[in-house]
């Protein structure tokens, strides 16, 4: 498998976790791990429980049983080690921020209460905004920022909180195809400076070309584990209980409608 | 008399009695905490929570009336009471939202009717909180003014990151470790200390304007969190001052006059803010159209 963090222990690993909105069980015996340095997908239809595991992994979810580490420690007690960027469509555009005020929200977990951001939380914030190539514009109102730029805020605000796991759900949504192909090259340079990315999403041709694992959900896991080995038709069949055929363009596989 | 003499005579006249001047104070104090605490209400689209307060409020008037205790007391014990249980609706999600809220509404202002109704006496006072009567506020009303206007202020300040990260985005905020629960009940808690000052100077029906008129404004035209407050600031006491001139001069409600002040004053910047204004935003679509 990839590369294992100091103390050998897997990124993510959750474990028999079930979940679920009142008797509605959104999650059915989860089991999956996520090694230190991966790109790796979580692939499922719409109400598969994507967005619940996420949420469960952050600790903003709690299962009904089960458990989630990440390297080694419960994943509920390191709160700002795991960075989190939500849907865009759950996020406030219009709220009169500048998108460095959004990165420093990265650091108010460590600051604490009753304290203000330092000098140091500045730069670090603008360090994060350098490494998404978006400095130049940090001092904007974030409703003056394109879809591409607001999505970088956000995984700029992920790396000020300096996590070493950054959770993505849907950051391919309603990029048109420049705006995406920058966000994988960003998740490239993330992922080759020791990141673990694990990024929900229905993009199933970015994740056939760029990502290096997937997790396939419907309620439970399908498979999980390397790419291109888990990325088989049987498997995105029994994912989206539907026919899709895969379709090899020059060495890059598209799904398409059978 | 010379005609810059009587303009001046015409500014200064209201203010010559004392119980002008403190309604200034006091409706500007007022104006300036909830321009603050009603940037958040804006924000967070809670204005129907803004509304449900200061009615619910009216029941603990009404009892604190029949018990012959103080009326103020009884109004910001209903207050709290019913920040809190909005507070603990809105995190539980039973029901939708709107709904819990309007039952809270209902449940404490009806309670209020109830009780007056079996009032024969003379019941000017609640009515003073169904209305608000800003020019009988008393020095003492005026220190309670300030000393929970200070009180508000200075937790916005203390908590100000929390609560800007809170109302920006729960979720991320909740999975960086800040309380966000306990950072929404005292948002809740600190609309309804801003509705307890708010009563005596604007009323239940009326409060809910100071909340919201001023915040509203504001986002209108700041840049910032703190551009929306300072700015929704000056336009409260903007309206206070000018509302109680009106009031004055033309013998009307003065807690009416400060609203219509303020919602006119929303009115003209909803339709020339520069960035967002109505007019300003279509003057160029329009053009566009005729250059097609």
């Amino acid at each position: 498998m990839a590369k294992q963090d100091e103390n050998g222990a897997p990124a993510i690993e959750v474990s028999d976790v079930w979940a679920g909105y009142g008797r509605q069980a959104a999650l059915e015996g989860v089991t999956f791990s996520i090694e230190p340095g991966c790109l790796a997908g979580l692939v499922g239809p719409n109400g598969s429980g994507k967005s619940t595991l996420l949420r469960v992994i952050l600790g903003l979810h709690k299962p009904w049983r089960g458990a989630v580490h990440s390297f080694g420690e419960p994943a509920g007690q390191q709160r700002g080690r795991i960075g989190y960027m939500p849907q865009s469509e759950l996020v406030d555009w219009s709220f009169p921020v500048t998108g460095l005020d959004v990165v420093l929200m990265g650091r108010y977990g460590r600051i604490g209460l009753l304290r203000k951001p330092s000098r140091r939380d500045r730069e670090i914030a603008l360090e994060a905004l350098e490494r998404v190539r978006m400095a130049d514009r940090a001092q904007r109102r974030i409703s003056d920022l394109s879809g591409g730029e607001q999505r970088r805020v956000l995984i700029a605000r992920a790396l000020a909180q300096e996590a070493n796991v950054l959770l993505l759900d849907e950051p391919f949504a309603g990029l048109d195809a420049s705006a995406q192909h920058d966000l994988l090259g960003l998740f490239d340079d993330l992922q080759g400076a020791g990141r673990t990315l694990f990024v929900a999403t229905h993009d199933l041709s970015c994740v056939a070309s760029a990502f290096d694992h997937a997790v396939f959900l419907n309620r439970k896991v399908i498979a999980f584990g390397r790419l291109p080995q888990v990325f088989t038709e049987e498997i995105l069949n029994e994912t989206f209980e539907r026919h899709l055929l895969l379709v090899n363009v020059e060495g890059k596989v598209y799904a398409a409608h059978r | 008399m010379p005609p810059i003499d009587e303009a001046l005579d015409i500014l200064t006249e209201p203010y010559a009695s004392e119980f002008m001047r403190r309604a200034l104070i006091a409706a500007a104090l007022v104006s300036v905490v909830a321009a603050v605490v009603g940037s958040f209400i804006v924000l967070k689209g809670m204005t129907f929570v803004g509304d449900a307060i200061p009615h619910a409020s009216f029941g603990g008037v009404a009892v604190a009336f029949v018990l012959g205790a103080n009326l103020q007391l009884g109004g910001a014990i209903a207050a709290l009471l019913a920040a809190l249980a909005v507070g603990f609706i809105t995190r539980r999600g039973f029901v939708r939202h709107d709904t819990a809220i309007g039952i809270i509404l209902l449940a404490g202002f009806a309670l209020g009717i109830l009780i007056v109704s079996r009032q024969s006496g003379y019941t000017v006072d609640l009515f003073s909180f169904v209305f608000g009567n800003v020019l009988a506020v008393t020095w003492t009303d005026v220190w309670i003014i300030v000393g929970l206007g200070g009180l508000i202020l200075a937790v916005i300040g203390l908590f100000y990151k929390e609560l800007l990260f809170t109302a920006y985005d729960p979720n991320m905020a909740a999975a960086a470790g800040v309380p966000v629960a306990i950072i929404h009940y005292a948002l809740l808690a600190l609309v309804g200390l801003t509705v307890v000052i708010g009563l005596q100077v604007m009323g239940i029906v009326l409060v809910l304007a100071v909340l919201v008129a001023p915040a509203a404004t504001a986002q209108l035209l700041a840049r910032s969190l703190p551009g929306m407050m300072a700015i929704g600031s000056l336009v409260g006491v903007a309206s206070a001052l000018s509302g109680l001139y009106i009031a004055w001069y033309a013998d009307v409600s003065a807690s009416a006059a400060i609203v219509l002040v303020s919602t006119g004053i929303f009115l003209v910047a909803f339709l020339l803010a520069p960035d967002h204004g109505l007019l300003r935003s279509q003057g160029p679509a329009i053009e566009d159209v005729a250059a097609d």
